[in-house]
């Protein structure tokens, strides 16, 4: 039976894994390769790198800092950031990411998810949506680019329909809302999303205690969870351990890849 | 001495197979025309994309009498990932299109109606025949819309179950494919492409 994914997110500003609130605010962690290292021999079933300055500094992905991590971790590996064009996907691809996540830029130019997924495959494309709640709006979420400044005017819901058609092979769903508030995964619009799409999920934004975990993964048809603070924010009271998360999830009957011993 | 060849095409994902190799202490080539894998021990053909993608991106290269020459005549290893499993079948429902025929059977769509597709993440694989790569159950990680239906079952190397049981890996003598990525399956992943680079090489 197919498990449900954990992934790890680094949010990647100069080589650096930084930890934001609210997309603000961001901290320095540790260096990607570093950290990226960890999660591997933690058993982290995944790894999405978002190179977060790229976008608004005007420039392609960090390839150097890609390339670095994609020859620690032998698990899956999305990048973003940046990724304005074909070219720009190869780039990532050939060093070494796995798939490649489109955010802001599919926003401007929707052609750029069709255009990845036929010349890469669907598999490779991660629609990457950052949303937050409005009033007005069809499902009640709006989509927001550029790190959470600029509102869109679409409609969430509608936005991902698309991305589907254009040929998306997974979607990821940032709550601005939710984003390091700890106080759990945005459960109404997963279940929004599960409904409205056919292709796998990963939620994001807002894991503070395994229990957040446990609830995305029972209450609605969730694949896969972000998580970044739980790991290895130093503002954590404390940081919880890939172990222990998998082990609270199979004791309450979510299906993980259970740890590998020896 | 070794030679590992992966072949590299545009849509292809052979640098991670190459990052894999490399942890595990081999050197391997990228394969772009069909000189490169002449005098191959090891033959891997990495796969993401498209069944009709990768068969044109191969003929494109002039890599499938090359290919034909080196595994089906000179016996030499060959692993297959992913699509690299699915084009060795007769015919792929992707893209409708003629494969390699290597493997008899077809290779057909995951009801959408009934799980998600594609098919993203880790599942568990039971091995059902014994091959020179040692393998034991365990999770691995797939990406995949489409899975083989081989005519002859004894070629299944192993299972997994999404909405049912499908065909997870194959082999047939020195030919070995896996459905997952072995390459982005962790250490279980890496257990099993170390277990193929030390097949006794071919050529």
């Amino acid at each position: 039976m197919l498990t449900k994914r954990l992934i790890a997110c680094f949010d990647i500003v100069n080589g650096m894994v930084t930890k934001a609130v609210r997309f603000q605010d961001n901290i320095r962690v540790a260096p990607a390769g570093e950290l990226a290292n960890t999660m591997y021999e933690e058993q982290i079933d995944e790894l999405i790198f978002y190179d977060i300055t790229a976008s608004a500094e005007k420039r392609s992905i960090d390839i150097k800092t890609v390339k670095d991590v994609a020859g620690r971790v032998f698990i899956p590996f999305t990048v973003g950031g940046g990724l304005k064009d074909l070219d720009d996907m190869y780039e990532a691809l050939k060093a070494g990411a796995e798939k490649v996540s489109v955010d802001s830029m599919a926003v401007r130019n929707p052609q750029i998810i069709a255009d990845g997924a036929k010349a890469f495959g669907s598999q490779c494309v991660v629609l990457s949506t950052q949303v937050k709640r409005t009033a007005g709006m069809p499902s009640g979420y709006e989509v927001y680019i550029d790190g959470a400044r600029t509102a869109t005017g679409m409609d969430a819901v509608e936005w991902i329909k698309r991305g589907q058609d254009l040929g998306a092979g997974e979607v990821c769903l940032n709550s601005i809302d939710n984003d390091g508030t700890l106080g759990g995964y945005d459960i109404e619009l997963m279940k929004l999303a599960g409904s409205a799409v056919s292709l796998p999920l990963i939620a994001s934004g807002g894991a503070g205690k395994p229990e957040h975990l446990k609830t995305v993964f029972t209450e609605t048809e969730t694949q896969a969870a972000i998580i970044s603070s739980m790991l290895y924010s130093p503002r954590m009271e404390r940081n919880y351990p890939v172990r222990e998360l998998k082990e609270y999830l199979a004791e309450n009957g979510v299906n993980v890849r259970p740890m590998r011993e020896g | 001495m070794t030679k590992i060849a992966v072949i590299d095409y545009k849509a292809g994902n052979a640098p991670s197979v190459m990052h894999a190799v490399s942890r595990l202490k081999h050197e391997a080539v990228f394969a772009r025309a069909p000189e490169d894998i002449s005098g191959a021990t090891h033959i891997i053909l990495p796969g993401v994309g498209s069944a009709g993608a990768t068969m044109q991106s191969l003929g494109e290269m002039g890599m499938i009498p090359a290919l034909e020459e080196a595994v089906l005549r000179g016996k030499t290893p060959f692993l297959g990932i992913c699509v690299g499993l699915q084009v060795l079948f007769d015919h792929s429902d992707e893209d409708d299109v003629d494969c390699l025929g290597w493997l008899g059977g077809r290779v057909v769509k995951f009801d959408g109606s009934k799980v998600r597709v594609p098919q993203m993440g880790w599942n568990q694989v039971k091995f059902t025949q014994k091959a020179h790569v040692n393998t034991q159950e365990d999770y691995f990680y797939f990406v995949n819309s489409y899975h083989a239906k081989p005519e002859d079952e004894s070629v299944v190397w192993g299972r997994a179950d999404y909405n049912g049981a499908f065909t997870a890996a194959v082999h047939k003598d020195n030919i070995y494919a896996t459905q997952f990525h072995a390459e982005k399956s962790g250490e279980a992943g890496l257990a099993l492409l170390n277990g193929f680079l030390n097949l006794k090489g071919g050529a």
